[in-house]
């Protein structure tokens, strides 16, 4: 499977090949050898499939919430694709993947293909190649993509660049109207949902999410729906209103998206410079970074000049 | 490219043992030696696991067991795992296993076996060293 090249990797993955899409979901996220070609022969196919993002803090029920949503598409004859981030050690790097745990009914069904990934130091609720790894299952033979991020705090909205609708789960009682007037997630929702439903809190919650959308002066009509996977209440409408918004969006696909395909290349020159301006760079650039270094420490250069001329060395 | 590759480890229990308290230390401890580990609970189904290591494309698959049958349950892993084309992901074994029963794993393909005692830093050493030796073999076909 390594050693097969990029383009025939890509046929088996669009012919519906398992281990092929596995392995490049691997060389893409680890950006291994292979991957420059892999990309340009990804980006080359036509995207086919949209993609739903849930975030939402810890312990929302995420993960039970999307089991629920995916036998629910399931019903309805879709092929679904899940992609569910979970946090990294900030001190080792290492991390434990347990959205499965909550999915496992799907684990026998081939028209469901799940992969776990760590957030690998990345803040902003997903991973670093989460963004290229939904475009490659776009342009697999899965009908719908989900992304489920980390818990997210008030804070992480990059899901709002990668999906085409989001869902923002939250669960009964954990804050009043203030937390809910609040900047930060709850203003990427295009659908919000009360979850864990069966919750005496849940009634409260979900009015003052109401009320919240009463407040705003624009993006007023977002549906706060409840859902209990518990008692299998709300998915069917859940999954009818996302069905309904998805229909009406152009797909946030990379390639169809040119500020998409900006901002990818500014995080990858970002990257390309934070790697060259480290210490194990090469030994003539380093010294005059040190000389920036010291310039800006003895107050004689400010951030915009150093920005500037390190812009210039780097180049 | 990554400086140093995250290595991916699926823990499993195949069969009818309950007792996860170990699973989830070495779960820990893995995650603490900076490894991504895959955990998918009790009661595992030897075809669940393949393809869970076939979608997750994990570098080594982890059963433990504390109820005894698992020369025959990891038998049936490593078949499973041959059969969707991935027999070449190591499989190593912990818990309460045995002495007598190191050899007849050791012999069905099992890559390492983790009996009571085996401080966690170890077996982290040791799946770096079967990841390593693993990965430098030739692929096999698909």
């Amino acid at each position: 499977m390594t050693a097969l090249p990029p383009a025939e990797l890509l046929e088996r993955m669009r012919a519906g090949e398992i281990g092929a899409l596995a392995r490049i979901i691997s060389i893409v996220e680890n950006e291994r050898p292979g991957f420059e070609p892999l990309l340009r022969g990804l980006y080359a196919l036509p995207a086919r499939s949209n993609a739903i993002g849930f975030t939402g803090p810890p312990g929302a029920g995420k993960s039970t919430l999307i089991n629920a949503v995916i036998r629910c598409l399931r019903q309805r004859g879709k092929t679904v694709g899940i992609i569910a981030v979970d946090p990294s050690s900030p001190i080792t790097g290492g991390a434990i993947l347990g959205d499965r745990i909550r999915m496992g009914e799907h684990v026998k069904d081939d028209g469901v293909f799940a992969r776990s990934l760590g957030s690998r130091g990345h803040l902003g609720g997903v991973s670093r190649a989460t963004r290229r790894i939904v475009d490659l299952l776009r342009r697999s033979c899965l009908d719908v993509v989900i992304v489920e991020t980390v818990g997210t705090g008030q804070s992480e909205v990059e899901i709002a660049k990668i999906a085409d609708v989001k869902l923002v789960v939250n669960a009964p009682g954990l804050g009043d109207d203030i937390q809910a007037i609040k900047a930060g997630i709850l203003e990427i929702a295009d659908i919000m949902v009360v979850n864990k439903s069966d919750l005496p809190a849940a009634a409260s919650t979900k009015r003052h999410l109401e009320m919240m959308l009463m407040l705003r002066t624009a993006n007023r009509d977002v549906p706060v729906l409840a859902t209990s996977p518990l008692r299998n209440e709300g998915i069917e409408a859940l999954v009818d209103a996302s069905e309904s918004l998805l229909a009406s969006r152009i797909p946030l696909d990379s390639a169809s998206n040119r500020a998409d395909i900006r901002s990818m290349i500014a995080e990858h020159v970002a990257n390309a410079a934070r790697r060259r301006l480290g210490l194990d760079g090469d030994p003539a650039l380093a010294a005059q970074i040190d000389a920036l270094c010291d310039a800006f420490a003895a107050g004689e250069l400010g951030m915009n000049e150093i920005t500037a001329r390190a812009l210039r060395l780097l180049a | 490219m990554q400086e140093k590759p995250i290595i991916r480890v699926l823990l499993a229990k195949p069969g009818l043992c309950t007792h996860e308290t170990g699973v989830k230390l070495l779960a820990a401890g893995l995650r603490d030696s900076g490894m991504e580990v895959i955990y998918t609970g009790v009661f595992q189904e030897k075809d669940n696991i393949a393809r869970v290591a076939l979608q997750e494309d994990v570098d080594v698959v982890g059963l433990s067991y504390l109820n005894g049958g698992h020369v025959a349950l990891t038998k049936g892993v490593i078949g499973a795992l041959q059969e969707v084309g991935r027999g070449d992901i190591p499989v190593i074994v912990g818990g309460i296993i045995p002495k007598a029963d190191v050899e007849p794993l050791h012999a069905i393909g099992v890559a390492g076996v983790y009996g009571p005692g085996t401080a966690i830093p170890d077996i982290a050493e040791d799946i770096r060293r079967i990841v390593k030796e693993a990965s430098a073999a030739p692929a096999l076909a698909p």
